[in-house]
């Protein structure tokens, strides 16, 4: 509506516009009078062609017949033209359905059916929906080339500013509340710096795709997608209404959305929906529709992520898990490898090698033992079994690959006598990058110890395991350096711990006790504690992705909400208090550019570069340290004034009090700092050359 | 420095109160029966008997012989400090939360909690020199605007001629002590967001400290109510307190007092918080009650503090040396 209309009709109605609060308007469900949302205008259709005969289908080509002389024989929705001269029938009828939805599946059903007559040649029909044919005559005869949109260059689309930061800071998302707020951590201000906040960015959470390029928001029509240093403008958005669960592609090509529904008859199969979209494009790849039991193997419910990528910037192969079958998927064509799944019997997990195309696969034991469980590395594409091991008596296992994919250790729970009353641990460990895949036994000093957490070093040879009773278990630490053998570094007897957290650049880890919050900095190169801090009620604990600063994140607790960040040694940088934190998260960074020889020079002529950094970092120290004396020194005089008024005051009223009081007021205390000299004593002190 | 520790309650404290010569403390706790101790070696000289409720607040007077009460059980009761008899009883129609001596102590001020149909209000009474005389009228009384929310403290401004009080609806308030007129109030963006559990008084009464749920301490002005500063804490604050002698305060809290058991399993982890009075950042802390605090108190020589806490026990400190040489 204009806006005079606006007014002229309020002027008519007699309400005053200025005390009608616009945002409190609810447009009734369904209806939003022409205006579009903003969530909505971007997801228009294309074919928004709607002549209101998307219902009609024309079939074609129908054989021409003599009829009586009716102008157009009309039946059942059914109508077929005839021409009045010729009394025949003109060749073509049209069909109205209820809903465009039939019309199209009967368009579908009955394009180029085969209408034979005896004797007569084969007819084919051509069928069409209305809106095609008025499309079609519609078109413009004339052919126009498309005209090009001047190029012009976007800043903003520059994806990969955030990482050519001059301070080299680190980016973080927070959600607190309502808002979701990215910003720098900038430890060298203690301090962290606000990029980007908005309230209600997101409908549920957020997420940093893996190499850090986007941010991936989820609202109610779809997913979005939004980039850049500190802009954050929506790049693409993705269709696919209700998403519930979002997954990036390890190489920040696809994205899987995932959106479930509980079916309205409770023994119904929970659908599950899950599409796949090129990420730059926007366009949708494949989808994927079906009930839970297709996504997920019995016995266990559908985990997220379903389809698992195999590592690798180029994304190229995803597998998923079905009841003894694993199908991998190539990104070539979106469909299955080979065109046909692998068939596995009784797989129950499969894990694929972060860096090559080796797929790690388990198949639990069976038959009572007749048939002992497995663990087979397959390669593909060729689909070998370049390994595999049997295992006997096995109740459990879990597969853990080393980030760089040299070692897989599966963890494996077996039975300790033929009864299965007891639990023995241990672990298989697979060298993958050496010739013939050798396997490794590693049987803990405690056999019936459990194992309660594992994990490898990144970029590392090494792995720490926590084992034993809670709640205070021991860590132990292992190397897998000389080949041939698994060997211990060290065990730590009864810590309180309950997880383990790497430093993304190996050597420093963290040994925490997740619900006290008590965080234990160690140091694996020397075997030794730095640190041991007190952050109670600590629900998340992240390493930044340089390995340089841990967050610690209390969340909801009603108690010192908030994050807190540390350096690598333990030290306690800067904490910022929010209330109601539900996420955190840091920007991953992609990985390094240089090569393995440029990284070892820079470490080897490191004195350089620290040098002009550390003048740096003293010039900003002094600042700040100027900064905050002019904020005392402010701080101050102005105490001062407020003191001396309240003097005066005092002064003044002093003739009332004493009235009050009935007696003479004594001296208020006073405090005086007094020097004494004790003594003073000169020694002489001889110097032996 | 070591901390002295005075179980005598059985119940969580309410309040604390130094008298003015620094050598006694009064403890008030939900076990009905107010205690006197010795301020320096926290020996226990007495109790008070009589109430029939949790003791919420106290106040001696000048020359330590008069100590009045404020308790649940809808009385307040004026007790002779040296022989803990009581001298007299007054009575309302509901539970007596606040009460605090005027300068010269010869009126209190004291505030009752809405209950039933009554609002919460403030009442003045007259304190006669001769116990004999006492009589129980109120010279005025102040219905509260907020009337069903709890008024949790109320005091006198400098002079008696002005009553300043604070509590559940968050905003404070100062009223004219003669004719009972609102003068003052604090308004919401500068104010606290949530209940104000505690008020005291500067030494000099030209400045005060009140504490909140909502997780600050704010610095007021006595006359103009201006808010001067504000203090942070992580942990709703249930009680605040100033040293006389250095520019320090002090903020004790922890968990809302219903809602300790779902959280907190720390033992001897909550402690009373330690902040500049002028650069408004925290200096330190003393930790070791094993509930939420509850009441804080400076001993009017500036050398020691005590601290009551919900889990009864009352911990008395004496500074030493460093205490004194803190610097930023």
């Amino acid at each position: 509506m204009a806006v005079l209309d606006l007014d002229a009709r309020a002027a008519k109605l007699g309400i005053d516009l200025s005390q009608v609060d616009f945002n409190s308007v609810i447009l009734p469900p369904g209806e939003n009078f022409g205006f579009e949302s903003d969530d909505e205008d971007v997801y228009e259709d294309e074919e928004d062609f709607e002549t209101g005969f998307g219902n009609i289908i024309v079939v074609d080509q129908l054989p021409v017949d003599n009829f009586k002389k009716v102008e157009l024989i009309k039946e059942d929705g059914l109508s077929m033209p005839v021409d009045s001269d010729t009394s025949k029938t003109l060749g073509y009828c049209f069909i109205e359905f209820n809903t465009r939805q039939e019309a199209e599946k009967a368009k579908e059903k009955t394009n180029g059916y085969h209408l034979s007559k005896r004797g007569e040649s084969d007819i084919i029909l051509a069928v069409y929906t209305f809106d095609d044919i008025e499309r079609l005559m519609n078109m413009n005869e004339e052919w126009e080339p498309p005209q090009t949109k001047p190029y012009v260059p976007n800043e903003t689309m520059n994806l990969h500013t955030w990482l050519t930061d001059e301070k080299a800071r680190d980016q973080f998302v927070v959600r607190c509340g309502p808002d979701t707020e990215v910003s720098w951590n900038d430890t060298r201000h203690l301090k962290s710096e606000s990029v980007h906040k908005l309230q209600n960015w997101t409908e549920s959470l957020v997420q940093w795709s893996p190499l850090g390029t986007y941010l991936v928001t989820l609202h109610k029509p779809g997913v979005a997608v939004c980039g850049g240093a500190t802009n954050f403008k929506p790049l693409v958005h993705y269709k696919h209404p209700m998403v519930k669960l979002v997954d990036v592609s390890p190489g920040e090509n696809y994205l899987v959305t995932y959106n479930s529904q509980t079916p309205n008859i409770p023994h119904d199969a929970t659908q599950v929906d899950i599409k796949i979209f090129d990420v730059k494009s926007g366009r949708l790849m494949r989808g994927f529709q079906g009930s839970a039991d297709e996504f997920s193997v019995e016995g266990y419910s559908v985990s997220w992520p379903v389809f698992k990528w195999a590592g690798g910037r180029d994304d190229r192969y995803f597998a998923r898990l079905r009841k003894n079958t694993i199908s991998v998927y190539e990104t070539e064509t979106f469909s299955l490898l080979d065109k046909r799944s692998m068939k596995v019997d009784n797989v129950v997990d499969i894990c694929w090698s972060p860096t090559d195309y080796i797929l790690a696969l388990f198949v639990p034991e069976l038959d009572d033992g007749n048939q002992p469980a497995r663990v087979a590395l397959v390669q593909l594409p060729s689909k070998v079994e370049i390994r595999q091991k049997n295992l006997f008596n096995v109740s459990d296992c879990k597969m853990y690959w080393q980030s760089n994919g040299d070692y897989l250790a599966v963890k494996v729970d077996r039975y300790g006598s033929k009864s299965k009353k007891s639990i023995e641990s241990g672990f298989e460990i697979f060298r993958v990058k050496e010739k013939d895949i050798p396997v490794e036994v590693l049987e803990l000093d405690n056999k019936k110890d459990k194992i309660i957490e594992f994990a490898w070093e990144p970029k590392g040879q090494r792995f720490a395991v926590i084992h034993g009773d809670l709640p205070r278990p021991d860590v132990s630490f292992y190397s897998m350096q000389t080949p041939g053998r698994v060997s211990k570094l060290v065990t730590l007897k009864a810590k309180q711990a309950n997880a383990l957290f790497w430093s993304p650049t190996g050597k420093h880890m963290i040994i925490a006790d997740r619900l006290n919050g008590k965080l234990e900095f160690y140091n694996v190169d020397t075997l030794m504690t730095m640190a041991t801090v007190d952050n109670f009620m600590a629900t998340d604990i992240k390493w930044d992705p340089t390995g340089r600063y841990v967050a610690t994140v209390v969340t909801s607790s009603v108690m010192e909400d908030g994050f807190y960040i540390w350096s690598l040694y333990g030290k306690l940088l800067y904490r910022t208090l929010k209330e109601q934190v539900f996420q955190f998260s840091w920007r991953p960074r992609p990985p390094s550019l240089l090569s393995e020889e440029k990284e070892k020079e820079v470490k080897m002529n490191l004195r350089q570069y620290v040098e002009r950094y550390e003048e740096e970092d003293e010039d900003v120290l002094d600042l700040l340290s100027r900064q905050e004396e002019e904020k005392r020194r402010v701080m101050g005089e102005e105490w001062e004034m407020w003191i001396n008024k309240w003097k005066k005051l005092h002064e003044e009223e002093k003739l009332q009090r004493q009235n009050l009081l009935g007696e003479e007021e004594e001296e208020e205390y006073c405090y005086e700092t007094v020097e004494e000299l004790i003594d003073v004593c000169e020694e002489v002190v001889s110097l032996e050359l | 420095m070591r901390p002295i520790l005075m179980k005598g309650h059985e119940r969580p404290l309410t309040f604390l109160r130094y008298n003015r010569d620094g050598d006694m403390l009064f403890s008030c706790a939900k076990d009905h029966t107010p205690t006197l101790w010795y301020a320096d070696n926290g020996e226990r000289h007495g109790t008070y008997r009589g109430h029939n409720g949790a003791v919420w607040c106290c106040d001696v007077s000048r020359d330590s012989s008069r100590l009045i009460t404020g308790s649940a059980d809808q009385t307040a009761k004026l007790w002779d400090v040296k022989t803990g008899q009581q001298l007299f009883s007054f009575k309302f129609s509901s539970p007596a939360r606040s009460v605090d001596f005027s300068v010269g102590d010869k009126l209190a001020v004291i505030t009752t909690d809405p209950f039933m149909e009554r609002t919460s209000a403030i009442h003045v009474k007259r304190i006669a020199e001769d116990p004999q005389d006492q009589v129980s009228d109120s010279v005025l009384v102040i219905e509260n605007p907020e009337g069903r929310k709890r008024i949790n403290r109320a005091v006198w401004g400098p002079l008696n001629q002005t009553i300043v009080s604070g509590g559940e609806d968050a905003v404070l308030r100062i009223w004219d002590a003669e004719t009972g007129k609102l003068l003052k109030e604090t308004d919401k963006e500068v104010g606290h967001k949530q209940t104000i559990t505690s008020l005291c008084k500067s030494a000099d009464d030209s400045h005060f400290l009140t504490g909140s749920l909502d997780k600050t301490a704010k610095l007021w002005d006595m006359r103009t109510l201006a808010l001067i500063k504000t203090y942070t804490s992580g942990v709703p604050v249930n009680a605040v307190s100033m040293s006389p002698l250095l520019d320090h305060v002090v903020i004790g809290g922890g968990q809302d007092a219903s809602a300790v058991t779902t959280t907190d399993h720390r033992a001897g982890n909550f402690e009373a918080k330690f902040y500049d009075k002028i650069l408004q950042e925290e200096i330190g802390g003393v930790k070791g009650h094993f509930g939420p605090i509850n009441a804080l108190a400076f001993n009017p020589d500036g050398r020691s503090f005590s601290s009551g806490g919900e889990d009864g026990y009352v911990r008395l400190h004496h500074f030493d040396s460093d205490y004194f040489n803190i610097r930023i």
